[in-house]
C-alpha cells in the first residue's frame, strides 16, 4: 500500500533507530565504567529525549561520538549529567501535597523529641526549602536534621545557594499560599543577583550530600522521606531499589511521600508500607 | 459487528489500513467536544488502548477522565507512572508528559502487552506539559509502523514534529480537516509536516478508527482466541 520510498524511509529508521539503542546502552555502560554513575537502570523513554537534546548540545551525530567526548574530555561529563540528572521542580509543586504534610503529617512528628528528614533527589532544591519552610513555620525546624541528597554535585551546589531567578517567584509564591503559607514567601527570601536568594537560617539543620539511589546506601532512623518526581525516571526494578532503601531507612510508623502520580503499586516493598493518604501518595511504614 | 457506524452522510475516503498494536491522539482547543464525539461513538468491544494529550491548563486538577468517563463505553482513566497500556482510554494528567516505554527497555519487542506508561516532568515543550510531540515521538519509537497518530482541532503545532516522527517510521497518521476543525492551526501544521495518509473530518476519523479495530481483530484471529 505504502510507496516504496517510504518503505525504504521506514526500515532506514527502524534500523538506525535500534543502533541509537544500542548506542545508548553502551554509552550508560561507559559513563557507569569510567565515572561510576549509574543511569543504566534508568527509564530509556526519558533517556532517549535527554540524549537526543544532549546531541544537539553538543553537536554530535551520534551516541557513540558523545560517548568518546565524555571519555575523553573532563569537561563534558558535567554538561551531559545535567541533562540526565537535573529536574526543574517548583517550590510546593502540587500545593495540595504539602498542604497535607502540613495539616496532618507533621502534627504526627511534632511527637517526636528530634526528626531525621530525607529529601531524596534534592536537584536544585526547590523541594528542600519547600519542606524548611513547612518546618520552620510549625516550629519543627530545630529539632530537625535535614538530609537532602542528589547525585549531580552542581545541583547540589545551587541548592545550597539558595538563588532563584526572579520570573519563577511568583508561581512560587502562588503556590506557598495555596500550601497553606502562614505569612508571605517574600519573608523567606531576599532580592540577589537578578533573583531571590533564600533565607540561609533556612539551611542551618541541612546536610546535603552527593548520594545516587541507585548505587548507595540509606540513612538511618529517618521519620520522613520526600522522594517527589524522581522515581518517575527509573525503571521497574532501580524504582524497587529505591523504596527498599527509604524502607529500610525509615522508623517504624515513618512517612513516606512520592510524587502525584507516583505509587507503591508495582514495588516489592508495597507490603512494608499503609496508605496514608492515597491521593496525596503519601505512605506509612508498618 | 455490535454497533452502527456514525450517521455522518459522508461516504468515507479511501484510508490506509494496517495492522496496529495502539493509537495516539492529540488535540487542544476544542478537542474535548472532538473526544466526546469519538468516545460516544466507539462500542464497549473496541479493544485498541487509545492514549491521549489533550492540552488543559496545567494547575487545575483534571476534570477530562469524568467528563470523558460519562459518555465513554470504554475505559477512561489518567496515566499513572509505570501503568500497562490496556484496551479504553488513557489521558496525560496536567503538568507531566506522558511517553510509552517497553518493559526491559527494548524497543519493536511485540504488542501492547509489553509497553507501559511513563510520565516525565522535564520542561514543557513549546510551552506545552503534556506535549503532543513527546508523546508521538515515543509512541513511533516503541511501537515502530504498529502505531496509528492522529492530530485533531488546536490553536498551535504541537503534533507536527510527533506525527512526522511516526510517518517516518512506516505508522499511519490521520488528520482532522483543518477546514472542520474549531481550531486549524495544529491540522495544518501537522498536515505540512507529516503528510498523512488521511485528512478527513471527524465523523470520517471516527469510522477510520473503528476499521482500525476491526483490522487488528482480524489480524490476530489466527493466533488469539475470541469469544
Amino acid at each position: 500500500m505504502r510507496a516504496s520510498d517510504e518503505q525504504s524511509s521506514e526500515s532506514d529508521g527502524q534500523s538506525s533507530e535500534s543502533m541509537f539503542d544500542m548506542e545508548l546502552t553502551l554509552l550508560l555502560e561507559a559513563i557507569f565504567q569510567r565515572y561510576h554513575y549509574d543511569f543504566r537502570d534508568y527509564a530509556k523513554s526519558s533517556l532517549r529525549r535527554r540524549l537526543r537534546q544532549a546531541m544537539e548540545r553538543f553537536g554530535v551525530s551520534s551516541l557513540s561520538v558523545l560517548q568518546d567526548r565524555v571519555l575523553h574530555d573532563a569537561h563534558a561529563l558535567p554538561i551531559l549529567l545535567d541533562y540526565l540528572t537535573i529536574q526543574v521542580s517548583d517550590m510546593f509543586r502540587d500545593p495540595t501535597h504539602f498542604l497535607a504534610l502540613r495539616r496532618d503529617v507533621l502534627p504526627i512528628l511534632a511527637t517526636y523529641p528530634s526528626l531525621k528528614i530525607w529529601i531524596a533527589g534534592c536537584s536544585t532544591g526547590e523541594e528542600f526549602y519547600s519542606m524548611a519552610i513547612l518546618l520552620e513555620e510549625e516550629g519543627l525546624l530545630d529539632r530537625a536534621i535535614m538530609y537532602a541528597t542528589d547525585v549531580n554535585e552542581e545541583a547540589l551546589r545551587k541548592a545550597e545557594a539558595g538563588v532563584y531567578a526572579l520570573d519563577r517567584v511568583a508561581g512560587f509564591s502562588k503556590s506557598y499560599a495555596a500550601a497553606g503559607g502562614k505569612s508571605s514567601l517574600g519573608d523567606w527570601y531576599t532580592a540577589a543577583y537578578n533573583g531571590v536568594v533564600f533565607d540561609r537560617r533556612l539551611r542551618r539543620n541541612v546536610v546535603f550530600s552527593d548520594h545516587s539511589l541507585s548505587t548507595d546506601g540509606d540513612f538511618t532512623e529517618t521519620h520522613l522521606v520526600l522522594c517527589r518526581n524522581v522515581l518517575i525516571y527509573f525503571d521497574r526494578e532501580l524504582q524497587d531499589r529505591a523504596i527498599g532503601l527509604f524502607a529500610q531507612s525509615l522508623v517504624p510508623r515513618g512517612f513516606l511521600a512520592l510524587g502525584s502520580k507516583e505509587n507503591l503499586r508495582i514495588s516489592s516493598h508495597a507490603a512494608a508500607f499503609d496508605t496514608f493518604d492515597m491521593h496525596e501518595r503519601i505512605y506509612r511504614k508498618q | 459487528m455490535n454497533y452502527a457506524p456514525p450517521a455522518s452522510g459522508r461516504t468515507s475516503p479511501p484510508a490506509p489500513l494496517a495492522p496496529v498494536d495502539a493509537i495516539v491522539l492529540g488535540a487542544s482547543a476544542g478537542g474535548v467536544n472532538a473526544f466526546l464525539a469519538i468516545l460516544s461513538a466507539l462500542p464497549s468491544s473496541f479493544a485498541l488502548p487509545l492514549v491521549a494529550v489533550v492540552h488543559i491548563p496545567r494547575d487545575k486538577p483534571s476534570l477530562l477522565v469524568k467528563v470523558l468517563g460519562a459518555r465513554a463505553h470504554l475505559a477512561v482513566r489518567e496515566a499513572g507512572d509505570k501503568d500497562r497500556l490496556l484496551p479504553g482510554l488513557v489521558i496525560a494528567p496536567p503538568d507531566y508528559h506522558m511517553l510509552l516505554d517497553v518493559d526491559g527497555g527494548r524497543r519493536h519487542l511485540a504488542g501492547a502487552q509489553d509497553v507501559h506508561l511513563a510520565l516525565s516532568d522535564d520542561a514543557p515543550v513549546s510551552y506545552s506539559r503534556p506535549s503532543i510531540d513527546v508523546l508521538f515521538q515515543s509512541a513511533a519509537e516503541v511501537f515502530g509502523p504498529r502505531v496509528a497518530g492522529v492530530v485533531l482541532t488546536g490553536a498551535n503545532d504541537d503534533g507536527a514534529l510527533g506525527l512526522q516522527a511516526i510517518k517516518a517510521y512506516g505508522g499511519l497518521c490521520a488528520v482532522q480537516s483543518p477546514d472542520e476543525a474549531p481550531a486549524r492551526e495544529m491540522p495544518d501544521a501537522a498536515i505540512a509536516s507529516a503528510k498523512p495518509q488521511l485528512v478527513a473530518p471527524l465523523n470520517d476519523l471516527i469510522q477510520w478508527i473503528v476499521a482500525l479495530d476491526a483490522h487488528r481483530a482480524r489480524d490476530t484471529e489466527g493466533t488469539a482466541v475470541h469469544e
